[in-house]
């Protein structure tokens, strides 16, 4: 009782708070601050159409950096966390046979997803999209394979192979902006183009394909580890 | 219209906290850390938006009259990556909620009493 009591408590003060800030917030009429610089010099500068994508990719490069190492971070901590001990046998679980529809419709649909996901992330500078958002839509095809064939296997050599490739890339291409551009991540390193096309805004397409195969592979990795775990022998 | 916005976002926080705090399933929990996360992204966004302006891509619009057209993208890029650190968040709750049960054999929270004091 005294627990709800508080909870109660806790929840009325926090929105006692939030109306405080909500009073408060009058709404913006016009761009200020970093917003600004970034809105009159980011197409200049980056050449990139989608301006979200040019914070992201070139003028918080190192931010993004960091997002994939926690994203990989995570993804190691998941295959150790269930990493099976040595004398533990693994059995395929029991499972129900999986439905016609399911099995049909993947085999369809699964190529599509993939087709959807690398659309997404080479399409990154230009429309709502990225790296990230195509990397998950590809984990999401993979997820439905596994799920209308719950034995399958994913490799961990192919996963881990291209997460290694594209993240050593990704490094590099900041390293090449060092030396041949203005700084770390820098995308001039590559001809800005012309403004709205693919092949524009530098290296920014290269880095969202990069990002979009490290994050696709890391997610899947997540996937596929925790699908092999259920395999455990029930004790 | 950006009110409406911010007050669900602000009611999502508090849905979320109020998850966090009451239910006893570890999954229910793990679900309310996401509805939090998600009423924050909202509330984050919101905060980015300018009256009666667009969307910060220039397709049709030029690059010279961006400044007078667009939201601020700022904010929009803190919550995308923002979104992707709450799925690795939530991807490792998970897994340590699927330990747990693999070694009690429960969900319930209060089944787990080695740390309480």
């Amino acid at each position: 009782m005294i627990k709800k009591l508080l909870i109660v408590g806790l929840l009325t003060g926090l929105a006692f708070m939030f109306y405080g800030l909500l009073i408060s917030y009058n709404g913006n009429e016009t761009l200020t601050g970093l917003g600004s610089y970034y809105a009159q010099n980011g197409a200049r500068e980056v050449g990139a159409a989608n301006l979200v994508s040019a914070i992201v990719v070139t003028y918080r490069g190192l931010d993004t950096l960091g997002e994939v190492t926690i994203l990989f971070l995570a993804a190691a901590i998941i295959g150790f966390v269930l990493k099976l001990k040595k004398d533990e046998v693994v059995e395929a679980r029991p499972v129900r046979e999986t439905s016609e529809l399911l099995t049909s419709a993947s085999q369809v649909i699964v190529p599509v997803i993939f087709l959807v996901g690398v659309y997404i992330f080479i399409n990154g500078h230009l429309t709502p999209g990225g790296g990230f958002q195509g990397g998950a839509v590809i984990a999401s095809g993979v997820l439905l394979m596994l799920l209308a064939n719950p034995t399958m296997h994913i490799s961990h050599n192919i996963v881990a192979t291209i997460e290694s490739i594209s993240g050593i890339a990704f490094v590099a291409i900041g390293i090449l902006g060092i030396v041949l551009a203005g700084g770390f991540l820098d995308n001039r390193l590559l001809p800005l183009g012309e403004f709205g096309t693919l092949l524009s805004a530098g290296a920014i397409p290269l880095i969202y394909i990069f990002i979009g195969l490290k994050v696709g592979a890391e997610l899947s990795n997540i996937i596929g580890t925790i699908s092999y775990n259920q395999n455990e022998k029930p004790n | 219209m950006e009110y409406i916005i911010l007050i669900s976002g602000f009611l999502l926080v508090l849905i979320g906290l109020w998850g966090i705090l009451s239910q006893k399933n570890l999954i229910k929990i793990i679900l309310g850390f996401t509805v939090f996360n998600t009423g924050i992204n909202i509330v984050m966004v919101t905060v980015g938006y300018v009256k009666g302006k667009t969307a910060p891509i220039l397709d049709v619009i030029s690059p010279e009259e961006a400044l007078t057209s667009i939201v601020d993208p700022v904010p929009q890029a803190l919550v995308l990556t923002a979104i992707v650190i709450g799925l690795g968040v939530t991807a490792l709750m998970l897994v340590y909620a699927l330990k747990l049960y693999q070694d009690k054999k429960t969900l319930d929270i209060n089944n787990f009493k080695d740390l309480k004091w």
